[in-house]
């Protein structure tokens, strides 16, 4: 399974979003209906699956799909 | 029963209001993990009681002004259990004295077990209430947090402080079906009120519009209600239950 697979799966689960919303360019806020809990329940998910510590200025910065998913390749 | 299938977490239950609660709500259905601080044997006893009331029961020891303290605590609910639905936030410390001769040592002491502690403990039970979606998270307060008392300015400050804390814990998790609230007791017969001279207690019952002093179990009646689905719908409130000392 590819990074941006798994993290589909993972946002799919945590928004309760349709796989097919889900793409590079969407924006967790603005196109996935996340709110700031949504986005701190997604960034700890990511981090138990990934096995990583995703820092708060970091997350920050992580607002799309493929934010994240470039987050995680770089630091992985 | 009101509380069939729940698992709760009540800090400070070896004696007091802890200990009450916890049979409280073992009573009503809830599996209890029971922690306290320094005595082991009245830890073990409460866990027996609740176990003869054919709910599950544990003891943990842990100091929850210690951040990995409450985190162990949480995770050791969810090994024993497999969830946590109800978090008691009751363990509290008193050092009064005037606020003139109040050490830093008294305030850090009385803050880290009353204040911080709760929050410790939130922090750890959110991210798997938050999963579940659902969750009730109850702090014992007190009056005083309400009006202030001589001589208890670190406390008072520690119960204040719970109001507040409960109040944005509540505005926070709302929106995942999880209720935050605080009870305030008035004067409750435990140890922590025992010490208190005979006058200072007749001065305190000629408040009291009931006329007597609380028993813990007034209060635990009242957290087993915030805990239930009767009071899904409350929530960032402080109950005062004190016999109409504070109105």
């Amino acid at each position: 399974m590819s990074v941006f697979d798994k993290v589909k799966s993972i946002i799919v689960e945590q928004l309760g979003v349709e796989e097919a919303d889900v793409n590079m360019e969407a924006s967790f806020i603005e196109d996935l209906g996340a709110d700031s809990l949504d986005i701190v329940e997604l960034v700890m998910a990511l981090e138990e699956e990934f096995d990583l510590v995703i820092p708060d200025e970091d997350a920050e910065k992580i607002r799309t799909v493929g934010e994240a998913v470039k987050y995680i390749q770089d630091h992985q | 029963m009101i509380l069939d299938g729940k698992a709760a977490i009540v800090t400070g239950a070896s004696r007091g209001i802890g200990r009450a609660v916890a049979l409280a709500l073992a009573e009503a259905g809830a599996d209890v993990l029971v922690n306290y601080a320094g005595r082991p044997d009245a830890a073990a006893e409460v866990v027996q009681m609740i176990k003869e009331t054919g709910r599950r029961a544990h003891a943990w020891q842990a100091d929850v002004a210690l951040a990995a303290d409450a985190a162990g605590l949480v995770n050791t609910a969810l090994e024993q259990f497999g969830r946590v639905d109800i978090l008691v936030n009751n363990a509290g410390v008193t050092r009064d004295n005037l606020v003139m001769r109040l050490t830093e040592e008294d305030w850090e002491r009385v803050l880290a077990v009353n204040l911080k502690g709760a929050f410790n403990c939130i922090r750890a039970v959110s991210r798997p209430m938050l999963k579940a979606r659902r969750g009730r998270i109850i702090s014992i307060s007190s009056v005083v947090g309400l009006t202030g008392n001589a001589g208890q300015a670190n406390y008072a400050a520690s119960k204040a402080g719970l109001i507040g804390l409960t109040k944005s814990v509540a505005k926070e998790l709302g929106s995942r079906n999880i209720t935050v609230n605080a009870v305030a007791p008035g004067f409750i017969q435990t140890g922590m009120t025992a010490s208190l001279p005979a006058a200072v207690r007749e001065k305190m019952l000629a408040g009291v519009a009931l006329g007597r002093f609380g028993e813990p179990a007034d209060v635990a009646a009242v957290v087993v209600f915030l805990a239930s689905d009767a009071a899904g719908y409350i929530t960032g409130q402080t109950l005062v239950v004190d016999g109409g000392m504070v109105m």
